[in-house]
């Protein structure tokens, strides 16, 4: 029997704002503009949110502070921080809100200012003492050690690391809204300048500024909205750690279990995916998690990227709109992979589009490969 | 001289406990007196098996190399260093850093042995390579 949330709700308007440099701007006001542009897609205006779903690196209450600038009573809600996967946890939270009647409108937005305001990663973390005498820089150092292990266990080379970064560059030079579009080989990105072995400048996300936002409702009510509704068919969420050192293999992470759990709530399997759009904090995170989610074999995600299969015209569509290595990457990017599987299931993604995806697979990663959150998208033909 | 037993977790906490043996020369790590499994960094609860029955093992210091990375510094800023994980040969995994041989020719799979290093107020351990394999 299918779970009672599958497909009980649907995201019904998505806005982004602020991608790329937003001048004069705080991390709530790109926040309020892209919900501004989420709610102007929906039809809905402010006064319809009843629910709201949020997590920040820069307000700590960030549920009472959104709301207080935004100037809304929500009767429900959840600021869950699981690092750039909270915003991908947040969909599943709202489905059961809304199934359990505890809302009707959830508003799900994130807002930072990281680039213009200083073009370092934001964080309210708390220091890892048992880390900190060693001085390795957060949170690169843990990726590199994945990648390192990662390499020595499975023959995972910087080239096929780099092809990542490759393929991602040819998505986002088909998007308008990408803020990378030059051009990009694997020669550029080795020759990048190292950080922290074997992961040089070109193998990590951007540092941009942006803002997303979405909508959503129970499907009964999605059916009454300007736009076609993309239906939440499967959530799961799992973390196995919170410091690189706790973390009990350093090839293999949550995304095992989260994929499991999102695929078993959408009764859906991996051949059923049309798109996928996966946090790519690193090159590395791309090849872990498209082996995690089951598209290829443990060890062999390295060879599955350098064949292109990623690439636009390639076997399987990964992160279409150029990623966080090219697109945009404010801090917590989970909300833009969301956003970007909602406009490819409606077909608004132009040069970009995948061509007729019904299922979209999303998958938000948070801290150092800690959280990882699975949800299955699809449009009413899968329903 | 800090006592193995349970007590002394009870009177000082983990994070003392473990400290206040680094101060004295001796690397030892909480062991659960249910499942005989150590534990890194240093709880009230032990994270295999959930039981609370604790007690303090000096560990031989020996390691393997389980992850490296080098993390690179301009020479004005002290250069490039090591961070690395080392499962120890008792089990638990912890970052730190190998001296004594260029970062870069640190190898996953090295065997390393440890040391306590005082150069700070708090002394922390760190690992060289250990030539007796
Ligand atoms: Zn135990």
């Amino acid at each position: 029997m299918a779970h009672e949330l599958r497909g009980s709700a649907a995201i019904v308007g998505a806005g982004l704002a602020g991608c790329g440099e937003a001048h004069g701007r705080m991390p709530l006001d790109i926040l309020a503009e892209a919900t501004h542009n989420a709610l102007d897609d929906a039809g809905l205006k402010l006064s319809d949110v009843d629910g709201l779903f949020t997590g920040s690196s820069y307000h700590f209450m960030p549920t009472l502070s959104t709301a207080e600038y935004l100037g809304i009573k929500p009767r429900f809600s959840d600021g869950s921080m699981v690092g750039g996967s909270s915003f991908v946890a947040h969909t599943l939270n709202a489905a059961s809100a809304i199934k359990n009647g505890l809302c009707e409108v959830a508003l799900i937005c994130y807002g930072s200012n990281q680039r213009t305001a200083g073009g370092k990663l934001a964080t309210m973390s708390e220091q890892q003492i048992y880390e900190a005498p060693y001085k390795p820089r957060y949170p690169i150092s843990s990726y590199a050690l994945a990648a390192a292990r990662h390499m020595h266990q499975y023959g995972t080379t910087r080239e096929q690391m780099a092809d990542v970064a490759v393929a991602a560059r040819k998505w986002a030079q088909l998007n308008p809204a990408a803020f990378a579009r030059d051009e990009l080989t694997r020669q550029d990105v080795l020759n990048s300048r190292m950080i922290s072995d074997p992961i040089s400048l070109l193998d990590c996300c951007l540092v941009t500024d942006g803002g997303g936002a979405v909508i959503m409702v129970s499907s009964e009510r999605a059916k009454d909205f300007p736009n076609k509704p993309v239906y939440l068919l499967g959530t799961g969420t799992a973390h196995w750690h919170r410091q690189i050192t706790q973390m009990p293999d350093l090839t293999t992470t949550a995304a095992l279990d989260s994929g499991k759990r999102a695929f078993a709530m959408a009764g859906l399997t991996k051949d059923d995916v049309d798109v996928v759009e996966l946090y790519d904090a690193f090159t590395i995170n791309t090849i872990l998690f498209l082996e995690d989610l089951g598209f290829c074999a443990k060890g062999e995600g390295g060879a599955f990227v350098a064949d292109g299969n990623i690439a636009p015209g390639g076997s399987l569509p990964v992160n279409t709109n150029g990623g966080g290595l090219s697109c945009v990457h404010p801090g917590m990017y989970g909300i833009f992979i969301l956003i970007e599987a909602i406009q490819q299931l409606r077909g608004e993604c132009g040069a970009r589009q995948v061509k007729n995806p019904e299922v979209a697979l999303v998958n938000g990663n948070g801290g150092v490969l800690s959280s990882q959150v699975t949800t299955i998208l699809g449009t009413e033909a899968v329903l | 001289m800090p006592s193995n037993d349970a007590s002394a977790i009870e009177q000082e906490g983990p994070d003392q406990a473990y400290r206040s043996r680094l101060k004295q020369g001796i690397f030892a790590l909480p062991k659960c007196k249910s499942c005989n499994e150590l534990h890194f960094f240093p709880r009230v609860v032990c994270p295999h098996c959930g039981e609370f029955e604790l007690e303090w093992q000096t560990v031989s210091g020996k390691g393997e190399v389980y992850s490296t990375t080098t993390i690179r510094r301009k020479p004005e800023r002290g250069g490039n260093y090591n961070v690395c994980l080392v499962t120890l040969e008792e089990g638990p995994r912890m970052m730190s850093r190998v001296e004594g041989v260029d970062s870069e020719l640190v190898e996953i799979g090295d065997q390393v042995i440890a040391s306590i290093n005082n150069d700070d107020d708090e002394p922390f351990v760190v690992f060289t390579p250990n030539k007796e394999g």
